[in-house]
């Protein structure tokens, strides 16, 4: 009888075991860089990471406490039936204690509210509008069943002006520069999340939210979409690339534009279609 | 309290009703709160199967994306064209089904239409509920519920894949995708029936309890099933009419042209701009100011059943009984404070967001003092490993686990990240699954013999527990590993992304779909104990657990009225292995030895 609690045991010991591996392997990790699984990229990201690591430990060890505790009762107090068929032991008449409920109601408030208040900063840095960073906005993104559509201001840095540059599910930035985006949505709500940079917020229709990041490594990322959008939510994939220089960026965006005033070269002067 | 001579003496105005007269008005229409308990049972169970099956599917696509489902794959949904793929919207359809289902036709209708209606007139010591026709109503608006969500599949463009939350504009604008065209419509009424199905029955749950106690059966005598499903019925009450008004407003926006969710010239899908004037956000706050305490909802009844299965079987009184009724009562009320936490990514004021982040950390507060209480109950005791001690065990293991994968959604940075990831769906499914449903197994192995007058399997029972619990842990575990790595949730092909296409997050998917298929094929056995139990088991005697609450003072099953005459009740539930006493537990009925007297703050 006893023994049933080596099945809970196992469970333990197997959660444990799964969150206690996942640092050492890259695909069960916060998904980083590959060849730098530990280097969260973005500033923001290394921040999450450092209060998703408190948590994960705290709460590790109110796990095994928990259900150590839970599995030595279980062993500790099975049943048993002597020859006489009677229990070797009775069980013990008491209806709780005072002092614990106490402990066990003030040591779990105090550390629930330390956590709360402990992720207040960083919070109010990333979400609020207050916090935004007074820069020229890298690009207006918005979402539509199913792509990532960017405006980038071009070269005169204005939105809403003939050398605007879009593209589709491509989104460029440049390393170690905070990168201002305007997030809007064409049709039902997506959301915008930077795997890699821990960046997530909702695409709203109606609504205009400035998100913002930075990334300290130049590459390849990927964009995804968040929020149920449709039947093809689960393909609504960009790209993110970051450049290394302001001059590789620049580079890109002309050569883009090159391109694409080449395609449009009728309709340069035409009024903004899309700018609800 | 004092136990007079007079204490058995019948009320004067207790009488036993007229029995049922027809087969029809016995065990169809009844208006027998047993009746309708065993109806919600068995229709939930029905629920249960169906939505389940539809688990496996997902399970399938999303660890061998485009494969052909064997079997199912032809009759289902593909045209021979697409080689036997599921359709990216049929995979839609499924996990908003699955989660519709799972919510609003099994979990909720199992713990307080089943348990509920079956339990409180019982352990209470009350002849039926307080309002028998309307018990009897709140079965019955179900069916059109069934039946609408049932036919939702084979209307034009099939059935709502708007997810279980519904976000307009996905779920207004018919355009938005297949299942919003009509499917949609059909989500919102059965809702609505279920809707009022829960609303009927938490007015009944209220007034019985308030009204219709036995003599002696003070609030504080009441088994922590009936404080559970009381305070859930409270939530109910209170939450239940928010979501009722959501969904007519979004039905009135889909039929009738309202703009209550949609913005200013809205359009989806090339469709002409709507005039709006709504705001999609007051949808997220309208469905969650019900939806967060529905997940109380679907767990404090299962925290009542698995406190008396835990102290039945420790064979010792509860820990702590009056602490954990006020547990109970703070989760119900900061429940109604916590919604937003739902909202911290969707464009809702980040200084709102940090609100309901406190609030949020404090909600784990109460559960928290409650698992602490279980495992004092278990502290001393003497712990007879039935299937339904094993299933309330696995409900207290596997609920700290979905509470402090909580915490890590509630810090606001954190969630961030794993919004919308496979880590929201383990949490959900640690506490809907290992929670509610290990507490719904625990009961119905609990209450069994009572329901039906015979015992169950036990050593099927056990086989049935084990396997549950080792294939729960396999499928749901890694979800939060996955989901930390960003797997985003309600995604029909992972593969799509670079970063989920890792042999890693690929095994782990494919580990976590055959664990799934373990679990789905480990409740055969369960199905098996129930109905051969049902028609074969062992005759039951009244208290084949030697408990103490007053259902056990009754016939198995019991006759319609009850109780021959109205039980006088004289403490707590929870007296087990009372010192000086021959038995190890002292049935309510029967009053405490002289030299007993109750912790009057904790018992
Ligand atoms: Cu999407
Ligand atoms: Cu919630």
């Amino acid at each position: 009888m006893r023994y049933w609690s080596l099945i809970f045991a196992l469970a333990a010991v197997f959660s444990v075991g799964a969150f206690a591996y996942a640092p050492f392997s890259a695909d069960w990790w916060l998904p980083n860089p590959a060849g730098e699984p530990y280097h969260s990229v973005s500033t923001f990201g290394r921040e999450i990471d450092a209060l998703f690591l408190i948590i994960l430990v705290l709460t590790g060890a109110v796990f095994i406490g928990t259900q150590a505790a839970l599995v030595w009762a279980q062993f500790r107090y099975a049943d048993r039936i002597g020859e006489d068929g009677l229990p070797v032991r009775p069980a013990q008449y008491f209806h709780g204690s005072q002092r614990l409920e106490v402990i066990w109601t003030v040591i779990p408030a105090g550390i629930l509210v330390f956590l709360a208040l402990y992720q207040m900063d960083t919070w109010a840095k990333i979400k609020f509008r207050s916090a935004s960073p007074r820069t020229p906005v890298l690009a207006e993104v918005t979402g539509r069943q199913f792509q990532w559509a960017m405006k980038y201001p071009g070269p005169d840095g204005r939105l809403g002006t003939p050398d605007d540059l879009f593209t589709v599910n491509d989104l460029h930035l440049v390393k170690d520069q905070t990168a201002l985006i305007h997030l809007k949505s064409a049709d039902v709500i997506h959301s915008f999340f930077l795997p890699q940079m821990r960046i997530k917020q909702d695409a709203v229709p109606g609504m205009a939210i400035p998100v913002w990041f930075d990334c300290d490594r130049a590459g390849r990322f990927e964009l995804a979409c968040a929020e149920l959008c449709g039947w093809g939510h689960y393909k609504m994939r960009g790209d993110v690339v970051v450049h290394e220089t302001e001059a590789e960026f620049q580079a890109w965006q002309a050569a883009k534009l090159a391109e694409q005033g080449r395609s449009q070269i009728a309709g340069a002067d035409e009024p903004e279609g899309d700018d609800r | 309290m004092s136990a007079g001579p007079n204490a058995t003496e019948p009320n004067p105005h207790d009488h036993i009703p007229a029995a049922a007269s027809n087969f029809l008005t016995r065990y169809v229409f009844s208006t027998d709160h047993k009746v309708i308990g065993v109806q919600f049972l068995f229709s939930s169970l029905f629920f249960f199967a169906v939505g389940g099956l539809m688990a496996m599917v997902i399970r399938w696509q999303l660890a061998w994306p485009w494969k052909p489902v064997p079997i199912l794959s032809q009759w289902l949904w593909s045209s021979p064209g697409l080689g036997g793929q599921m359709p990216p919207e049929f995979y839609n359809k499924l996990f908003t089904m699955h989660a519709t289902i799972m919510i609003f036709f099994v979990i909720i209708p199992l713990l307080t239409g089943a348990f509920g209606n079956f339990l409180i007139p019982l352990m209470i010591g009350a002849r039926d509920m307080a309002f028998p026709k309307l018990n009897m109503f709140s079965y019955w608006i179900m069916w059109p519920g069934f039946v609408l969500i049932t036919l939702s599949f084979f209307v034009e463009g099939g059935a709502a894949e708007a997810g279980w939350t519904s976000y307009p504009p996905l779920a207004t604008a018919a355009r938005s995708t297949p299942g919003s065209l009509n499917g949609q419509t059909y989500w919102l009424l059965a809702l609505l029936c279920a809707g009022i199905s829960s609303l009927t029955g938490s007015i009944n749950y209220i007034t019985t309890i308030v009204m219709l106690r036995s003599p002696g059966m003070k609030m504080f005598r009441m088994p922590m099933t009936v404080w559970a499903l009381f305070i859930t019925a409270l939530l109910q009450a209170f939450a239940l009419p928010v979501l009722t008004s959501a969904l007519l407003m979004q039905t009135l926006d889909r039929l009738a042209g309202t703009n209550f969710f949609t913005p200013v010239g809205g359009a989806v899908a090339n469709a002409p701009a709507a005039v709006g004037g709504g705001a999609p956000l007051l949808w997220q706050h309208l469905f969650w100011f019900y939806s967060h305490p529905a997940v109380y909802i679907m767990i404090l009844p299962g925290m009542g059943i698995a406190s008396d299965v835990i102290s039945t079987f420790s064979r010792k009184p509860l820990f702590g009984y009056k602490p954990m009724v006020i547990a109970m009562g703070a989760i119900a009320g900061l429940g109604f404070i916590v919604w937003g936490h739902h909202m911290f990514q969707s464009g809702m004021n980040p200084a709102l967001g940090a609100t309901f982040m406190l609030s949020t950390m404090m909600i784990a507060l109460p559960s928290a003092i409650k698992v602490f209480n279980w495992i004092g109950t278990m502290w001393g005791g003497r712990i007879q490993y039935t299937s339904a001690m094993l299933n309330a065990m696995a409900f207290v293991s596997m609920f700290i686990i979905g509470g402090l994968s909580g915490i890590f959604m509630a810090a606001t940075p954190v969630d961030i990240h794993i919004h919308d990831t496979y880590f929201i769906v383990g949490h959900i499914h640690y506490v809907l699954f290992g929670g509610s449903t290990f507490a719904v197994f625990a009961g119905i192995y609990y209450w069994f013999p009572k329901l039906f007058g015979r015992m169950m399997s036990e050593r099927l029972g056990l086989i049935h527990f084990f396997l549950t619990f080792l294939f729960f842990n396999g499928t749901f575990f890694f979800m939060h590993i996955v989901g930390w790595h960003g797997h985003m949730r309600r995604i029909a092909d992972p593969t799509v992304y670079e970063f989920l296409r890792t042999p890693g997050v690929v095994g782990m998917n494919q580990f976590m779909t055959i664990c799934a298929f373990g679990l789905g094929a480990s409740q055969l056995i369960f199905a098996w104990n129930f109905f051969y139990s049902l028609v074969a088991g062992p005759v039951a005697g009244p208290n084949p657990w030697k408990a103490n609450s007053l259902e056990w003072a009754t016939a198995s099953p019991p006759p319609y009225y009850n109780f021959e005459t109205l039980p006088r009740v004289y403490h707590p539930p929870y007296e087990f292995s009372v010192p000086g006493g021959e038995d190890d537990f002292l049935p309510q009925t029967t009053p405490l030895p002289d030299n007993i007297t109750l912790d009057p703050v904790m018992a």
